[in-house]
């Protein structure tokens, strides 16, 4: 098959297929990590397939996973979930096509996606950039996915360290953020309450409320802070 | 275990809900800075509490195990920014290794 994309095309197209092979390969790994939690794999499909934000179904398993009940997975998977509102409202602007189009682009509106769209100059390719990330990433993510849970069937979750390996992706996940002082901040203070608070509420409550920690927010962000608080990549 | 299709259902539906809240519902109006700027600190907030719960908690108690060592090496791996899929391995390793001594 021949296929030919002009020159500004693409290194665009070839960073989304770049980007979304890496998040593939993290897709296998959530496959994994759910069924070790609990999910069978029709469920860890499903979440990939129908949440489609990586943080917030990896929130929910491990609430799961820890014993929590589905209320505490739910609230801080929700919270996480949050942020693509706000991503929705920096990509809006770039969006002026008909309802059911935006409905759908709508479900592809995550971090990735963001990041490869902001990143571009003209609208054209803006929207080559957000396509083009949406349908591989979502492609692979499932698959990904797919094959990690079918993977994990077949392996015992605590023998391989794979709460573990649920933190350690959190670890990285979290790296991007701790750039500003807010933050830093914002991570110490969650991490501080969702410590203290575990003895005293039901599973997964703890890390909903270290979302208090985000009104570190209300002090003015030094003016370096602001560029990088954007789309943390 | 507590795992259930409801979850599912309600996840998927919420997060797609917020999704759409932006994107569509408000629209290009724009939210005041010091809202957005609280909203972007989201995810250091529940990520670095995922983290610190996830290792040192056991149930509702505090517990200090194999995990600390496995979120250490975790974090030196994300520390060296090797990626993602690396440092979930080195940190799952480590904790499963150090298991199948005790």
């Amino acid at each position: 098959m021949k296929f030919r994309l002009e020159p500004e095309v693409r290194p665009v197209v070839a960073s989304a297929l770049a980007l979304s092979g890496a998040v593939g390969v993290f897709a296998l790994a959530f496959g994994v990590l759910a069924v070790g939690a609990g999910a069978n794999v029709w469920q860890a499909c499903a979440l990939s397939f129908f949440t489609f934000t990586g943080a917030s179904q990896l929130s929910a398993m491990t609430v799961i996973g820890t014993g929590g009940s589905v209320g505490g997975a739910l609230g801080g998977a929700l919270l996480l979930a949050g942020r693509n509102g706000v991503y929705g409202l920096a990509l809006s602007p770039y969006f002026n096509e008909s309802l059911g189009k935006r409905l759908l682009a709508a479900h592809f509106v995550i971090d990735e996606t963001t990041a490869m769209m902001t990143a571009q100059t003209n609208p054209r390719l803006q929207k080559i950039a957000f396509w083009t990330t949406a349908i591989a990433l979502f492609s692979l993510w499932n698959l990904g996915t797919l094959l990690g849970a079918v993977l994990g069937s077949a392996i015992d979750p605590y023998t391989f360290g794979l709460d573990v390996g649920f933190t350690a992706a959190y670890v990285a996940m979290l790296f991007p953020h701790l750039k500003t002082i807010n933050g830093r901040f914002a991570a110490a203070g969650g991490a501080l309450i969702s410590v203290v608070l575990a003895p005293f509420v039901p599973i997964g409550l703890p890390i909903l409320a270290s979302g208090l920690a985000i009104f570190v927010g209300l002090r003015p962000a030094a003016s370096s802070d602001s560029a990088s608080t954007e789309v943390a990549q | 275990m507590n795992m259930s299709w409801a979850l599912v259902i309600w996840l998927s539906i919420g997060a797609y809900a917020f999704k759409m809240l932006g994107f569509v519902v408000v629209g290009s109006r724009k939210l005041p800075d010091v809202l957005s700027r609280c909203l972007m600190l989201i995810p250091a907030a529940l990520l670095a509490a995922l983290v610190f719960n996830s290792s040192f908690t056991s149930g509702q108690s505090y517990a200090l195990d194999e995990r600390a060592i496995g979120l250490g090496v975790a974090i030196i791996a994300a520390w060296r920014r090797l990626p993602l899929i690396v440092v979930v391995i080195l940190g799952a390793a480590t904790t499963a290794i150090l298991r199948s001594f005790s």
